[in-house]
């Protein structure tokens, strides 16, 4: 319960901290934290425009996807605190659940007939599927250190003490914030601000919706961004005490989100079609972690 | 023993039957067998799952000695989802043939193989003496041959067809040796001869006796590198037959890899990692070569190979389980491998059916000329949603659980064990999860060339919706598509006593083991069915909300041009082109490019085809090679009669002879050692 509600309130100001980090690196003064969220509410207040090709997917695909990211903030954990949802193998839930949503917002940009949508769609669909395998080996090398299998257990038990772990916790924060700019789409794999409708990814996927549809979208958008930060806060919470870890939470957070808006200030898109060869090697940064458990563990003694 | 009177009975009446009736009675009599059938053996399958075992014993002739017919919890299972999709697929195959009432004699023997079919089925669940089996074995390939082979007047189905005739009898040629390997020391033919091999000979005897069984298995269920009939013989099929070919025709191999299990007992360890390694493979190059297809059935024939790989990766686990003597791995591993096989069977008949009621109505499969067809067809396309779903093994539908209790049992094996053990795991979890990501990229892909956008080929008929006969037996296929995924605990108490038979050894552990298993399935089911609300409760906010505003509709925005056609819509091939570049390597993609040149182009154009490397290398490449050799005896072949009669004389002078001179050869030596 604690975890979806500060899931919540970071997702009020986490895109806007961004957008204020890349004004501020760029010399302007750039909006409030909370314009984002001010336009969300804008655009609840809207009416809508529906391309005449649209069927009845594109009218639910929207509602399913927000659905679908509300139930993934409904697993996390928050340190020794279970989410709402709390099983054995809850992370194959969490990521399966995300995989829905997902197929939805693809099928839902193919519903408009569109000649760019199409391939924004592609594009999501090859990125979030190469990074699904680094996902799972790296909870499966959680599982197999910690020798637990739901969220809340395994982070709970996570303890860094040798130098490896510390290792091993470096290189999972860089997973886990890799996957975080892919499933969300920004740099250095897309570019939201970009102009050019083939160079987008996520962005041109959602050129038809409009008014509520699109407000959810963009909410969405920012629910993720702050369920992913949780996820790697999660990390270096392990039991300590709720006064403790509450300001943790909001300082990793609010870190993140200038860490992310950094690195969009300074770094390039990558080209596009190499997009996908540098997803996939993401799960090999993952299989170094299970190297380093089974280091840990002695298996190679 | 009336049971199965009843069961010979009704088959011989149909046969009989069957050619002397109208077009009509013809499938209504099949539609009564098939469902007389299915109600005699799932009695006796639901009394097995209630822990009640069949066994009868023939007495056979001299030469079979006695024929027992056993019906375990194992047999129970695969036969009651025989059942389901043969009832199925009949109603949907009733309909499916109205088009071609004209070809009576061609309806009868088609009628007449497919309850053959479901009854050999049955039969090879429940025979066990090795001569009956594999007499259904061969009436099974027979009845399926026939059936494949209805339009047998186009040159490409008898293509097809016979290829699957040539490769069911590679897989037959392989069980017979195994049959034969065991009959010559045990000289039995009931397969508890087979244990007894396996108990009095040495483990890696064991192993390479599974694996000679494993290899015939494998060609049936079409593991990788064995799986090249698949894609040929499901697209020439009529859909009710690829249906029930891809939901349980192929199972049957699954059925006799779990039996052979079950009989051989050896190095289980080795066994499990075999099966392991062989499913990732299977379960990834299926997918990946799914994707690059452009015939809708032929890529849900390599999805069929895929799901192969699925249920694979669970035996291997359950396998695994056994060997190293963990309890909850085994019990993981086989649960989800066989209601992963009842999964399956569910939604590819469901996909197969939709790809049907498509094909009825465009005349076509080739999904770069569809498009739009939802509006056309909603039924089929929310029908063929739902199956796209769960075959991506998305939740809230049945193929989350079972690959949920095989992801549960790979992480749960996690947890201690040896490099080896743990490597071999990751890699199963590797290639599940890369499984499922590339699914949802060409279930995605299928979908929303088939159904959404709008028609990229202008059709004489426009596309109609199915009658309701036809959408009756999908919605029922649904009904129990959905209550797996939303009451998963239900399925999974069915499962326990097929599940006891792989835990012999511990019969009280299975009811403990099941216990957390279920309790983290129930979870699911909950959590699924709160996902479901939730989304109708946004929903219904959504309505409420901007139900009052004014929504208008407008032409889709295409960054300002104006005069969008719907040949500029994303197509499937396009929708894919970056998998393909990236794929390229894997894979023999033949393409024909026609470059657009000068200030006027006068035609430009593009055209792929994919091809299968592993077809490349282990059938076209020594097929070749076999050729090469016999054209060097091809001069035998010259046409003379007179030659031909004199090789029939040499031959039966060559039968009679050898034996009269082994026996002389032998008196010689003993005349030789005399010496």
């Amino acid at each position: 319960m604690i975890s979806f509600l500060l899931i919540i309130v970071a997702s009020l100001f986490f895109t806007g901290v961004i957008i204020r980090t890349k004004s501020f690196t760029s010399g302007r003064k750039g909006p409030g934290i909370f314009q984002p969220m001010k336009d969300v509410i804008r655009l609840f207040k809207k009416g809508a425009v529906y391309s005449k090709t649209t069927s009845f997917i594109f009218q639910i695909a929207p509602s399913i996807y927000f659905a679908s990211i509300i139930m993934a903030i409904l697993v996390i954990p928050f340190g020794q605190y279970k989410g709402i949802i709390s099983f054995e193998g809850d992370f194959v839930f969490f990521a399966y659940i995300l995989g829905t949503g997902k197929f939805f917002s693809i099928i839902s940009a193919l519903d408009t007939g569109s000649s760019f949508e199409g391939m924004g769609a592609s594009r999501e669909a090859l990125f979030s599927m190469f990074a699904e395998p680094a996902f799972f080996i790296l909870m499966g090398s959680f599982a197999l250190l910690t020798g637990h299998t739901s969220f809340q257990e395994i982070f709970a038990s996570l303890h860094f003490g040798s130098s490896i772990s510390y290792v091993l916790g470096v290189l999972a924060t860089t997973v886990l914030v890799m996957i975080t700019l892919i499933e969300n789409s920004r740099m250095p794999f897309d570019d939201p601000n970009t102009h050019l409708e083939l160079t987008m990814v996520h962005e041109v996927m959602i050129l038809d919706n409009s008014g509520f549809d699109l407000g959810m979208i963009l909410y969405a958008t920012n629910l993720k961004f702050a369920m992913y930060g949780a996820l790697i806060a999660n990390l270096f919470m392990g039991s300590a005490p709720l006064y403790f870890t509450i300001p943790i939470f909001l300082a990793l957070q609010f870190i993140f989100a200038i860490t992310i808006g950094f690195l969009e200030s300074f770094t390039a898109r990558f080209r596009m079609n190499h997009n996908a060869q540098y997803i996939l090697a993401l799960s090999s940064v993952s299989l170094l972690i299970f190297l380093g458990v089974l280091l840990v563990l002695g298996q190679f003694n | 023993m009336t049971m199965i009177t009843a069961f010979i009975l009704i088959i011989l009446s149909a046969i009989v039957l069957i050619p002397f009736v109208s077009v009509l009675w013809k499938g209504m009599i099949t539609m009564a067998a098939v469902t007389s059938i299915a109600i005699l053996s799932s009695i006796t399958s639901l009394q097995t799952l209630a822990g009640e075992n069949f066994e009868y014993l023939f007495q056979g002739s001299l030469i079979t000695g006695p024929i027992p017919v056993r019906i375990d919890a194992l047999s129970g299972w695969f036969i009651l989802i025989i059942n389901f999709t043969f009832i199925t697929g009949a109603l949907y195959g009733l309909q499916y043939m109205k088009p071609y009432k004209s070809q009576k004699d061609n309806l009868s023997l088609h009628c007449i193989s497919y309850f053959v079919l479901h009854a050999s089925l049955i039969a090879i669940c429940s025979l066990q003496n090795t001569l009956a089996f594999l007499i259904a074995w061969e009436m099974m390939a027979i009845s399926s041959f026939m059936l494949v082979i209805f339009e047998h007047y186009k040159g490409e189905t008898l293509n097809a067809g016979i290829n699957y005739l040539v490769q069911s009898h590679i897989c037959i040629m392989f069980l017979t040796l195994g049959f034969i390997w065991v009959a010559l020391t045990k000289n039995s033919y009931d397969f508890r001869a087979i244990t007894q091999f396996s108990t009095s000979n040495s483990l890696l005897t064991g192993v390479a006796l599974f694996l000679c069984f494993f290899l015939g298995f494998a060609i049936k269920a079409g593991f990788v590198p064995f799986h090249t009939w698949l894609p040929y013989a499901h697209p020439a099929a009529p859909s009710h037959v690829s249906g029930v070919m891809s939901g349980v025709i192929i199972k049957i191999g699954i059925y006799g890899i779990l039996r052979m299990l079950l009989l051989i007992k050896s190095d289980y360890l080795v066994i499990g990692y075999i099966i392991l390694s062989v499913s990732t493979v299977s379960g990834i190059y299926g997918v990946m070569l799914a994707i690059l297809q452009h015939n809708l059935k032929r890529l849900l024939a390599y999805h069929s190979i895929e799901n192969i790989g699925i249920i694979g990766i669970g035996i291997g686990v359950g396998c695994i389980g056994i060997g190293k003597g963990n309890h909850l791995l085994a019990v993981l591993g086989f649960a989800g491998a066989l209601l992963h096989t009842l999964n399956h069977s569910l939604f590819k008949s469901l996909l197969f059916y939709a790809a049907g009621n498509i094909y009825q109505s465009i005349h076509t499969l080739d999904i770069e000329k569809t498009g739009g067809l939802g509006k056309r067809m909603p039924h089929t396309s929310i029908l063929f949603l739902i199956a796209a779903l769960a075959i991506c093994g998305l939740p809230p539908f049945n193929g989350f659980v079972s690959e949920f209790l095989i992801y549960n049992g790979l992480f749960k094996g996690l947890q201690g064990g040896d490099k080896t053990l743990l490597s071999s795991i990751i890699g199963g979890v590797f290639g599940l999860s890369l499984i499922g990501g590339l699914a949802l990229l060409c279930f995605t892909k299928a979908f929303g060339a088939i159904f959404l956008g709008t028609p990229r080929h202008h059709f004489e008929h426009p596309p109609r919706e199915a009658g309701f006969w036809k959408l009756l037996p999908m919605y029922a296929v649904v009904i129990l598509l959905m209550a797996i995924g939303l009451f998963p605990k239900v399925f999974i108490g069915a499962l326990s006593k097929p599940l006891g038979l792989f835990m012999q050894d511990m019969p009280d552990t299975i009811q403990s083991t099941l216990v957390p298993v279920s309790a983290s399935l129930s979870m699911i089911g909950i959590y699924s069915m709160a996902f479901i609300l939730l989304t109708g409760l946004i929903l219904l906010l959504r309505k409420k909300i901007i139900g009052a505003r004014i929504n208008t509709r407008n032409v889709t925005w295409g960054c300002g041009y104006i005069a969008p056609t719907a040949k500029m819509q994303y197509t499937a091939s396009s929708f894919v082109r970056a998998y393909r570049k990236l794929a390229e390597p894997l894979f023999s993609i033949h393409k024909n490019k026609k470059e657009i040149t000068k200030v006027f182009p006068t035609g430009g154009g593009q055209e792929t085809h994919p091809y299968d490397k592993a077809e490349e290398w282990f059938i076209d490449y020594p097929l070749h090679l076999i050729k090469a050799f016999l054209n060097r005896f091809i001069f035998l072949q010259n046409g003379n009669l007179q030659f031909y009669i004199l090789y029939g004389i040499v031959f039966i002078t060559l039968v009679l002879a050898i034996p009269f001179v082994f026996e002389y050869l032998k008196s010689l030596i003993n005349f030789l050692n005399k010496l």
